[in-house]
């Protein structure tokens, strides 16, 4: 794959940009036909609640013309791909996407009414695990350690926010949660570090390990212990002026504390790993553990110290599934959002602004998936339910084939005396 | 004869002994231990643990029905298995055997209730239109791996949670689901399409089918295919090094989509075998994780078609007594779950087996 020389490399991307381009026409064609055709009447998008502050009137579209207008556009951006043959045609792509997607909305909404803002307002609480699991696969693998553990970690954290925090009330079952993230971060980090466990194979092995004891506990514990199972949940804390602002408040700033705490996660991560000596070495141990090694960085105790703060992330993100949203706890209920965050990780390249906004795209198909049953739509509920997860083999497939993960990724170290 | 004299050569390592047989053991019984005492630590009595793991044992092999019972369980487990196996003999690591299975179900289901067709020929035919289903659908991730390098890690997941959304519009249609019934359950398939049960003269209660035949005959197939032909090597060698594989003239992309396929290919043969052998009728859960189990048996054997027959009667082995277990001590299933995980943490680390028990192991 990489031994291409420059010619052929010439030559792909042309042929790249000619299936590129004829797709998106194609695309625009089908969209048209799909949902353009015999369509009338006119799409209501609610923009604000009339007891809000400062109203906003709706926004109000007319189905059959905007529909064929996005067909057109997407379609008139397919051409201009075939004939200048630009080198990043990224930014089309993703434009005809948000013009599928709007199209595709409007198509739903035709003759009702539908909510903007309280959907955008769910991409963000629904982005919330995605991302912080997508945070923990950071961490990590900046040290190369594959974490495919994610989801158990989740599990366990939800799991354990449930548990105690019905006990103990729901701040100390939060950072009881964080405790258990943290400590199958260690079991990970033992088996991987120490033990040098394939990582794929031990991540898979936390995940049913994971799965069957919060099974087995659910069943035996907390079915016949009801009061176990019925945790306090975070209220929404409103913040004071910005939560005020027509659409951008309701959107942003009137959430439970995981909205915000992974926000500031998700600061504090890119400027630890990317401006601080710590992250810098963490990073070198991720690239090249050899190297690092010699420049007298522990490469065994920081792969420790990052898998364990990683799965910290990870049992925080878990608490969200119960004391940030239902309080209770039911099994498998993180229903492949691990992994999800995982996608959404290697679409942000590992970085950890990208991941969040990787995370905002799948918790749009989740919260579009939840909204649109609302609407009534043709499409069976069971098709919108795989929306986020055919979102997630599209990027990782389609978007990513290039994205490098650190080199030194999935590799056990071996500290030579 | 040269597979005896191979076997032979490979017992007489003391080494090996160790590997393929003590090690498995030692997990297996410590996995076990700590099953019991996490049913204890869980609030049950010592009397409890000490019933479920009599039920464990009866229930497993205690009887002729207990075996029987161990080997039905086990026989979609050897087939899904031995399809990861292959995976793992070209570097594929297929988590997706369980979405496979349910597509090798639905098309086992359809086949099986809208055709009346004379016995032997409907019974080929619907094993075979399972193990085309789980081909096809395990060649979406061994495609995407070759042409855009998606890892079939987080493709084959998605693409079991995909085929659970499937199963559940599938169970609703109408020319599917049972007539007269709310719930989501498919229509019985015909006698003709039931694989017969091996044992039906000795006792017509006796549940294990010819499916479990057909799965020996597999793993004997799988070890041929990986061991002695072309293909076989070409997988071997691309799990191995897939830069050295390439100098050595083997077109990777090729090679792994065709592991993912008869990885799924296997995977559906076990879903239209549960189907045609025990079910007769698909409901929302019957593909019952045994997807995920079969990565522990894949595992538990070492990725070998032979270590994976013995792990997948082991399996079947604790499912049976699992399910025994279940009704004298009313514990539940799920403990076999992290009994299972935790022998998939000991086998993958040797390394702490024989730490914890310096004695045994050298």
């Amino acid at each position: 794959m990489n031994t291409l020389n420059k010619n052929e490399i010439e030559n792909t991307k042309s042929k790249r940009s000619k299936i590129f381009g004829i797709s998106l026409i194609f695309f625009g064609f089908v969209i048209y036909l799909f949902f353009g055709l015999g369509i009338e009447g006119q799409a209501t998008f609610r923009l604000s609640r009339p007891t809000d502050p400062f109203a906003l009137p709706n926004l109000i579209l007319p189905a059959h013309s905007f529909i064929g207008l996005s067909a057109l556009l997407i379609a008139f951006f397919g051409g201009r791909i075939i004939m200048k043959a630009p080198k990043n045609f990224t930014i089309f792509v993703a434009l005809s996407f948000f013009l599928a997607i709007a199209a595709f909305l409007v198509w739903a909404t035709a003759g009702k009414s539908f909510s903007l803002t309280g959907m955008l307002q769910a991409t963000v609480v629904r982005a919330v695990p995605i991302a912080l699991a997508a945070m923990a696969g950071i961490m990590c693998e900046r040290v190369a350690v594959i974490n495919i553990g994610i989801e158990g970690m989740l599990l366990a954290g939800a799991f354990a926010g449930a548990l105690f925090g019905s006990i103990f009330g729901n701040l100390i079952g939060l950072v009881l949660a964080i405790l258990v993230g943290g400590g199958f971060g260690f079991i990970l980090a033992a088996l991987v570090v120490t033990f040098r466990v394939d990582q794929i194979i031990a991540g898979v092995a936390i995940n049913i390990f994971v799965l069957g004891i919060t099974s087995f506990l659910t069943s035996h514990l907390l079915k016949s212990n009801p009061e176990l199972n019925d945790a306090p949940i975070f209220k929404s804390i409103d913040i004071p002026f910005f939560s005020e602002i027509p659409v951008l408040g309701s959107v942003f700033f009137k959430h439970n504390i995981f909205v915000y705490f992974s926000i500031f996660i998700v600061i504090v991560s890119t400027y630890y790993l990317f401006k601080t000596a710590y992250g810098l070495r963490a990073r070198a141990v991720g690239e090249h553990p050899k190297a690092a090694e010699t420049l007298g960085i522990s490469v065994i105790r920081t792969r420790f110290n990052h898998v364990i703060i990683g799965g910290m992330i990870a049992g925080f993100g878990g608490a969200w599934f119960t004391l940030g949203s239902v309080g209770r706890f039911d099994e498998g209920m993180t229903g492949g959002r691990g992994f999800i965050g995982l996608a959404a990780m290697i679409f942000g390249r590992w970085h950890p602004i990208g991941a969040l906004f990787a995370a905002l795209v799948f918790g749009f198909a989740d919260s579009l998936q939840q909204k649109l049953a609302i609407l009534r739509t043709p499409i069976p509920s069971e098709f919108l339910a795989m929306a986020p997860y055919l979102v997630t083999i599209i990027v990782v497939a389609g978007i990513v084939g290039n994205a490098k993960p650190p080199q030194a990724i999935g590799k056990a170290y071996v500290k030579e005396n | 004869m040269k597979f005896f004299i191979y076997l032979s050569n490979y017992f007489s390592n003391r080494e090996t002994i160790q590997e393929i047989f003590l090690i498995p053991v030692i997990a297996t019984l410590l996995a076990i231990f700590l099953g019991l005492l996490l049913l204890i630590v869980s609030g049950s009595s010592t009397q409890i643990a000490l019933t479920a793991l009599v039920a464990l044992f009866t229930g497993s092999f205690g009887s002729l029905s207990a075996i029987s019972e161990t080997f039905t369980a086990a026989t979609p487990l050897i087939f899904a298995a031995l399809g990861i196996a292959v995976g793992f003999r070209a570097g594929l690591f297929n988590i997706g055997a369980e979405g496979q299975i349910i597509l090798g179900g639905m098309a086992a289901v359809v086949i099986g209730f809208s055709f009346q067709l004379p016995f032997a020929i409907h019974l080929i035919i619907i094993l075979l239109s399972g193990a085309l289903f789980g081909a096809f659908y395990a060649l979406i991730a061994g495609w995407l791996k070759a042409t855009t390098g998606a890892h079939e890690v987080i493709t084959t997941i998605m693409l079991n949670l995909i085929a659970y959304r499937l199963l559940d519009f599938f169970l609703r249609m109408p020319a599917i689901q049972k007539e007269g019934r709310n719930d989501p359950i498919s229509k019985s398939i015909f006698e003709t399409a039931e694989l017969p049960r091996i044992l039906y003269l000795l006792d017509p209660n006796l549940r294990v089918h010819m499916g479990f035949l057909i799965a020996i005959v597999a793993v004997f197939f799988v070890y041929w295919l990986i061991f002695h032909t072309t293909i076989g090597y070409e997988f071997r060698a691309v799990g191995k090094s897939l830069e050295a594989s390439k100098y050595g003239g083997i077109n990777p992309a090729i090679t792994i989509v065709l592991a993912m396929s008869i990885a799924g290919l296997l995977a559906g043969l076990a879903g239209a075998c549960q189907i045609a052998g025990v079910l007769g009728r698909a409901t929302p859960g019957f593909s019952a994780g045994i997807g995920f189990d079969a990565i522990a048996v894949a595992l538990l054997g070492r990725a070998h078609p032979i270590g994976v027959l013995f792990a997948g009667i082991l399996f079947g082995a604790l499912i049976a007594g699992g399910r025994a277990m279940q009704v004298s001590a009313n514990v539940s299933l799920d403990l076999i779950t992290v009994i299972q995980a935790l022998i998939i943490i000991f086998i993958a680390a040797p390394i702490l087996i024989r730490k914890l028990f310096p004695w045994i192991l050298k």
